[in-house]
């Protein structure tokens, strides 16, 4: 499978690379409070390696026993991507005002977090929403209340929850918010290979970047 | 509808206090506030019933399928109907986009898969069913049969066919 990365070179990865990517955007979505950037690339390689092994499947002769293995794999990889998949849809349809102001104030060069798809998909969700609230209530109440602010109205994601994670790539001078008012700020050193649970906000770059993984 | 009318009689009575405080009458502010304020928890409580309202029809459309059975429907308001079927329609729009050419059903591999085939009970009568090899099977109420999971799904769902876990 071919990515393209950001400099427009274009990455080859072996199948085994491709799976290992969705798996780590998979756990990191699952476990992330926000809604992660959109991964394009992994999706479209994933989708054709899937077709690629589901056309091979047709091919191979019945009753042989490569076809079942072959057949769980494609199984699997396909559960993983719809979960993967299904659980953005989650977080878009929980967090929908605050995503779609996000991708509004987005400057030009920064990547987007929906995908365009994701985008249409929640500004329909956005607006059938609030035709409903303003048909069925808002528009039967006295003229003073008649607007109401989703940004407002409905929770933003908990930026302070934490996680659990693996270091990919060690980091050093981590500032960590104290807990309590007798601690002050405080610098660590994330050693690869070692696991910490923390507060997601203090890691949130990293995660982006590809530097801790969250499990 | 009742909180709507008593919104509305609350604010008919404060409409009438402010034009009266705006004519001077500042002992009455107190009042209108705390009316302004029951206002306005009214206004959130009934948007909060609303959103929780559509949050479970939408809930409903992953676990029972693009077609509500009547009972659901019968409880639900016209508005909300719509709602739900413009909903279909949007997921339905951002499915097709994402698998390739047939899109990919997002309401399927809920869960991680455990062996490619499965033990299934018929609860109705459902008549022949193909299977990807070419056989057909019968599907009859009470047989039991050993199916490929994937094509099971959909009827396991519907109430057709019932998973035997032994």
């Amino acid at each position: 499978a071919a990515m393209a990365d950001g400099e427009d070179e274009e990455l080859v990865l072996s199948p085994a690379q491709l799976l290992l990517s969705l798996e780590q955007a998979w756990l990191n979505e699952k476990f992330a409070p926000e809604l992660l950037e959109s991964k394009p690339e992994i999706i479209e390689c994933v989708v054709e390696q899937l077709d690629h092994m589901e056309a091979n499947l047709k091919r191979a002769k019945r009753g042989d026993l490569k076809v079942s293995v072959h057949h769980m794999e494609i199984e699997r990889i396909r559960y993983v991507l719809s979960s993967y998949l299904r659980c953005r849809l989650v977080k878009i349809e929980k967090f929908f005002p605050h995503i779609l102001e996000k991708e509004k104030s987005r400057a030009d060069g920064e990547p987007s977090i929906l995908s365009p798809e994701e985008f249409a998909f929640a500004k329909e969700y956005m607006a059938n929403t609030e035709t409903h609230l303003k048909n069925v209530a808002l528009k039967h109440m006295p003229p003073n209340l008649q607007k109401v602010s989703l940004l407002k109205s409905v929770p933003k994601p908990n930026l302070d929850s934490f996680v659990f994670l693996r270091v990919l790539e060690r980091q050093e001078n981590i500032l960590v918010e104290p807990e309590t008012d007798e601690q002050r700020e405080y610098a660590i050193t994330l050693e690869e290979g070692s696991q910490h649970l923390i507060r997601y906000k203090t890691v949130a770059p990293l995660v982006a970047s590809g530097a801790v993984q969250l499990i | 509808r009742q909180a709507l009318e008593e919104m509305r009689a609350l604010y008919e009575r404060n409409q009438a206090d402010v034009s009266e405080a705006k004519s001077g009458r500042s002992d009455l502010i107190f009042l209108i506030r705390f009316r302004h304020c029951c206002l306005l928890r009214n206004q959130r409580c009934l948007l909060a019933y609303l959103y929780d309202r559509l949050l479970r029809i939408r809930a409903l459309r992953w676990e029972y399928g693009s077609v509500l059975p009547n009972t659901i429907q019968f409880h639900m308001s016209a508005e909300e109907v719509e709602w739900f079927n413009r909903y279909k329609k949007s997921l339905a729009t951002y499915m097709r986009s994402v698998g390739g050419e047939e899109g990919l059903d997002l309401t399927q591999d809920i869960k991680p898969p455990k062996s490619l085939y499965i033990e299934v009970r018929c609860l109705k009568d459902h008549g022949e069913f193909e299977i990807d090899d070419g056989t057909t099977i019968l599907l009859k109420k009470n047989s039991q049969h050993f199916l490929p999971r994937w094509k099971c799904e959909q009827l396991i769902r519907q109430g057709v066919l019932e998973h035997v876990l032994s």
